[in-house]
């Protein structure tokens, strides 16, 4: 009985185990069978290279929208990845721990915030702003940048903090006692050994920046055509799903499945990368380790 | 024995979760799907309906015109709601026009332009012409705000102004009548279409201009007589002739008293000469 009841516990944690792994196939293979069909029918090529967007009359090309998603990422990232790592060496490195303790918490609730109300801040307050000061409806690609670049900060510090703070305690005491003072130690030191989780953190910084939707769908103007300049409207791919997928059915529908595919490789590709870089560097540290380890070990005997 | 505890729960689980799924009963829920224009009309008439007949739940979600049309396809709802009229392939459906929109294309209460003809219009969505000063108005860059792919709004836009061309792909897109509004009352070289029940000044909101097209203002009164000439049918639709509950609730909006409930929230009656009388 007890052996039975063993066995019977085992299974079903291997069942619920189980459970959230099917939710990924089905979402992925429901994905594929919807919008496969429409990409085979207008060609893959012809798909994510064409210009027109009008699902009515059977044009369906996103390279407007990847233009958006590119520009929208870039802008985010070129405000929100300084930013970022400074926030985090600040944290790491030279916040007193009072601070710290201040500064931890309110960065966690940042990612906290759902993001419609990022999307609603940005358009009462950014996009007037921006309206009124630079010109154009104000719904553009740096309204949508600099909404995206904070929604992006908390994953950036939070990843990059950590792989500093998770440096050996000898890098720093080696630097400082070769009489680096201590921002060279950060600048010269810390910083290229943390080099990969700080990689990492930015990349899923960009993989969260292109896959949000709610907010970005508020304050880009979605209009479907290659950007001149950062204070034209464009459509994300992410926001060409969100808006019209209300009314959309049969081709339009698969079209829009399509356009998921075409994100979901994009996003799937960043986080193996990250994940690729975090595990690599891993390896490498813990077969310096072991290393040491064996060094140590012979030179005892 | 924690085991055959178990199984007992387990399936006294499985037996609640069939029972309830069988209870619901049929007949006295009308399901109502489609178009975010006709939405709110909708609930409205749901409201006085359920207060006349209060054993009828009548539930009324948005989804879109084409959604909608598909859903009664599909038998998921009773009566869809449209905001175009069917193309040819929903041809065999049953439908009833329940109402008149007129569409009104607004502006920024500011913008000196207060009249534009069809052609300036199809002008100005096909970015032929881009600057006011080209329309009398101040030398700027015009916005251009159109609503997205599918929208019942749109259609019934392109239906009736552009003439078989597209609306240029640089026009911003914002996916209701509200947010249209809200970005135009906030935007002096903005320019964009909405119902035209939902022009005129309401509490809280920020005022927009209605455009005079070909000289015609955008009032009702101009829609009822014929002269101001954007106006679309909002449809129920339905896959077979309605009875019982469903062809009650839609006499109920074609009565006298349905009728006046959709002209006091700024909609043109289906049945004009009641309402001149």
């Amino acid at each position: 009985m007890k052996k039975f009841k063993e066995k019977l516990s085992g299974r079903i944690f291997l069942l619920l185990a189980l459970s959230s792994i099917s939710a990924l196939v089905l979402i992925t293979v429901f994905i594929f069978v919807q919008g496969l069909p429409i990409i085979a029918k207008v060609g893959f090529f012809k798909f994510i290279s064409g210009m027109e967007w009008a699902p009515g009359e059977g044009e369906f090309g996103i390279f407007p929208m990847i233009a958006g998603t590119v520009s929208v990422t870039l802008g985010a990232a070129l405000i929100g990845i300084p930013v970022g790592i400074c926030c985090s060496i600040f944290m790491a490195e030279l916040a007193p721990e009072k601070m710290r303790k201040i500064f931890r918490p309110a960065i966690q609730l940042l990612a906290g915030i759902p993001s419609v109300l990022y999307g609603f801040c940005g358009l009462i307050f950014v996009v007037p702003l921006i309206r009124d000061y630079l010109g154009g409806p104000g719904m553009s690609i740096l309204a949508g940048s600099i909404i995206l670049a904070i929604m992006i900060l908390p994953t950036i510090i939070s990843i990059s903090e950590v792989s500093l703070i998770a440096l050996p305690r000898h890098y720093k005491e080696g630097a400082l006692a070769l009489g680096m003072t201590h921002w060279q130690t950060i600048l010269r030191v810390q910083l290229p050994a943390a080099k990969s989780g700080i990689v990492a953190a930015v990349i899923l910084g960009i993989g969260r920046a292109i896959g949000e939707t709610m907010a970005v769908i508020m304050v880009l103007g979605n209009s479907v055509a290659i950007p001149e300049s950062i204070l034209d409207s464009v459509r994300t791919l992410t926001t060409n799903i969100g808006l019209e997928m209300a009314y959309a059915s049969d081709e339009h529908q698969q079209a829009l499945f399509a356009t998921g595919i075409v994100l979901f490789v994009i996003i799937m590709i960043l986080n193996a990368t990250a994940q690729y870089i975090t595990r690599k560097k891993h390896s490498k540290t813990q077969n310096k380790r072991k290393s040491n380890e064996t060094k140590n070990q012979t030179a005892d005997r | 024995m924690k085991y055959k505890i178990c199984i007992i729960l387990l399936v006294a689980l499985i037996c609640t979760v069939l029972m309830t799924s069988c209870g619901e009963e049929e007949g006295t829920k009308i399901v109502i799907a489609g178009s975010t224009s006709v939405q709110p009309y909708a609930e409205i008439l749901s409201e006085d309906y359920e207060a006349l007949a209060s054993e009828i739940k009548v539930i009324i979600n948005g989804g879109g015109s084409s959604a909608g049309i598909s859903a009664v396809m599909k038998n998921v709802a009773d009566i869809g709601m449209s905001s175009r009229s069917l193309n040819e392939k929903e041809s065999g459906l049953w439908s009833v026009e329940i109402a008149k929109d007129g569409l009104a294309l607004i502006i920024h209460p500011d913008n000196p332009v207060t009249n534009l003809s069809i052609e300036q219009i199809r002008g100005i969505y096909t970015q032929e012409i881009t600057n006011w000063s080209e329309l009398g108005g101040v030398n700027h860059k015009i916005h251009v705000i159109s609503r997205e792919e599918g929208s019942g709004t749109r259609s019934a836009f392109s239906d009736m102004v552009m003439d078989g061309a597209r609306i240029t792909p640089k026009a911003i897109v914002q996916n209701s009548n509200g947010a249209v509004r809200q970005l135009v009352s906030g935007d002096k070289y903005a320019i964009g279409f909405i119902s035209l029940g939902l022009v005129e000044h309401q509490d809280g909101l920020k005022p927009v201009k209605g455009l005079s097209i070909n000289g015609i203002t955008p009032i009702r009164e101009n829609v009822i007589n014929g002269s101001y000439n954007l106006f679309r049918p909002f449809l129920f639709v339905s896959n077979k002739e309605p009875e019982g509950t469903v062809k009650d609730f839609i006499d109920f909006i074609l009565s006298e008293h349905g009728q006046q409930i959709l002209i006091d929230e700024g909609l043109i009656s289906v049945s004009p000469e009641k309402e001149i009388g």
